[in-house]
């Protein structure tokens, strides 16, 4: 079992994101859960969202304490400490920003943490800076555990084509900007 | 069909596959996204129903009695607040024994103000005279909601088919969605007994003194018991025609030898079934999730904990000045067998607390205590004061 946390703030799309990343997993033929960390949400607050990835159907209802993986939509949340609790020692950290050498680099996560400058690709792409599918697409490209193909048919069951063929185009600007299979080595421990 | 969806979204496609003729709810957290999908559905064509807009709980309650003593099969949903506010028409729906279904989407009472999970709501109006069934996760949810529509037209008793707000309203996750035509093979076309007609005057909820009134007040709690043969029949006719059950009255998963079993409500089953498999592979245990919390299931419980030492139960809610409702309800239901387990009643994951796997563990150390114990709020984050606030 695979375990995914999306931190970001209200408006970023945090939970559209983790039930995109389900449905694409479980379109490929995985089992996934998607859910947010409940709250009132508000725009601009922090607010988090959980993924888990297994082969098997998982019964859980808990939220993930120890992430194998955590997707940043914001930056500036990596000032939270609630943003990195509890990642996994050999867990990855996917930051969007265009400016990974401005960042404070975060304790001990060297090597594990890829940036990508999601927002600016989304303006460019989307029209708007929602970072989130920008982020799916390297994260799908990053672990390899669905096909991008899976991805945008959820994008498509979700959106109008137009705005899904947005969406589409930032995928693909994202994929070129990331190492295939880099993280593969940690989806593989986990048995997917 | 089988299609990964919100839970609420899943809900309102099994409702709308029901064919109700009216539909009526006041938006509340988080049970607003039910009715929402099902105003869609509707809207897009996909359903025929009428979507009363209302002003409160109360008149969503109301529209749904009237429009179920009508003629029309009728659905609405709420949680935390807008049961309350609902209570008296509950009673009353109840009372003049009108068929109906709600969605309770589980959520934490005021004050304080909270709008996350626990099942303080459905516990407030448990005495209402509604058969309550409890849902472990999403499948159960939608299997659960179709057979509520069938066990209130056989019993002629409402049903609120109670779902863990957030927890499983807000998860995202593939279930089985039964096809319209398996649902209409199920589920015949809606009638009720007193109609109300003008060909055939007759008074639903009328003023009845005390000759008769106990009598009637009687005859609900004799018939909410006897409810029991229709819960199970309506699973059962549901596994031969879909091949799944949705937990009769009670869900018991482990080996029968075990001599500790735990008891609760609810989604926190998956999550304990997980932890027992992943934290304590070499303990035997007997988990048990009630289905059925009205009509009490007494004896497929007595059943179910046959040969247990300990009895944890694990609950949602709280009864102020007497403890965990359920665990009383459970030493009441136990009273008088020989060989009766001993009963630790625990309490956690109030307004929306996670309750993550490592409770199990904390939940077995209750069976070691010398005495039972007979109810501890156990996953406290700080000891309360001795005497917070009040008077003096």
């Amino acid at each position: 079992m695979l375990e995914i946390r999306i931190h970001g703030r209200g408006g970023q799309g945090n939970v559209v994101a983790a039930y995109l990343l389900a449905a694409a997993v479980i379109d490929a033929g995985l089992y996934g859960q998607a859910f947010p960390a409940f709250g009132a949400e508000r725009r601009g607050a922090p607010v988090a969202a959980f993924v888990r990835v297994a082969c098997d159907t998982v019964k859980r209802r808990c939220q993930i304490e120890k992430p194998d993986i955590v997707v940043v939509q914001d930056p500036t949340l990596l000032r939270t400490p609630a943003t990195l609790a509890g990642l996994e020692k050999d867990g990855r950290v996917l930051v969007n920003s265009a400016r990974q050498e401005e960042l404070p680099p975060p304790a001990g996560l060297d090597g594990r943490w890829v940036s990508l400058p999601a927002s600016r690709i989304a303006e460019e792409t989307i029209g708007r800076p929602v970072p989130n599918a920008a982020l799916l697409g390297a994260l799908l490209t990053l672990t390899g555990i669905c096909p991008l193909q899976a991805l945008e048919q959820a994008l498509e069951e979700r959106f109008p084509p137009e705005i899904a063929a947005r969406n589409r185009r930032a995928v693909r600007m994202a994929v070129e900007r990331v190492e295939e299979n880099a993280w593969r080595s940690v989806v593989d421990a986990r048995g997917l | 069909m089988r299609a990964a969806f919100e839970g609420s979204q899943a809900i309102a496609r099994a409702v709308a596959r029901c064919r109700p003729q009216v539909v009526a709810a006041y938006p509340i957290t988080p049970q607003t996204h039910i009715v929402e999908g099902i105003a869609k559905l509707v809207a897009d064509g996909e359903a025929d129903c009428e979507v009363v807009s209302v002003e409160s709980e109360f008149a969503a309650a109301s529209v749904v009695l009237g429009a179920a003593a009508a003629g029309s099969r009728a659905y609405t949903a709420t949680a935390s607040q807008g049961v309350l506010l609902m209570a008296e028409v509950l009673y009353n729906i109840a009372g003049m024994r009108v068929p109906l279904v709600l969605t309770c989407a589980n959520r934490a009472i005021s004050a304080p103000i909270n709008i996350w999970n626990d099942h303080q709501d459905a516990m407030a109006v448990r005495d209402a005279g509604w058969i309550q069934l409890f849902c472990t996760d999403n499948q159960d949810a939608v299997d659960t909601t179709i057979q509520a529509f069938r066990i209130t037209q056989d019993t002629e008793l409402p049903v609120m088919v109670c779902v863990d707000g957030f927890i499983l309203t807000h998860l995202f996750e593939p279930v089985d969605l039964p096809s319209q035509e398996q649902i209409d093979m199920f589920l015949p076309p809606y009638q009720f007994s007193r109609t109300l007609d003008p060909r055939r005057p007759l008074t639903l909820g009328t003023l009845v003194g005390p000759e008769h009134y106990t009598e009637v007040r009687a005859q609900l709690h004799a018939d909410l018991e006897a409810a029991v043969p229709a819960i199970l029949e309506a699973d059962s006719d549901w596994a031969d025609l879909i091949g799944r059950r949705a937990g009769g009255l009670i869900k018991c998963d482990g080996p029968h030898s075990a001599g500790i079993g735990v008891l609760t409500l609810g989604s926190v089953y998956g999550t304990l079934q997980e932890a027992a498999r992943e934290l304590l592979p070499d303990t035997p245990l007997r988990l048990m999730a009630l289905r059925s919390f009205r009509p009490f299931p007494v004896e497929a419980l007595r059943e179910a904990v046959d040969g247990l030492s300990d009895l944890i139960v694990l609950e949602r809610a709280i009864g102020p000045g007497a403890g965990g409702i359920l665990a009383n309800e459970v030493r009441a239901a136990l009273a008088g067998l020989r060989d009766v387990p001993r009963v630790h009643g625990a309490i956690a994951g109030l307004g929306g607390r996670d309750i993550p796997i490592e409770i199990l563990p904390r939940l077995l150390r209750l069976a070691e205590a010398a005495e039972p114990v007979r109810c501890t709020v156990i996953d406290l984050q700080s000891a309360p004061p001795a005497r917070s606030g009040g008077a003096r």
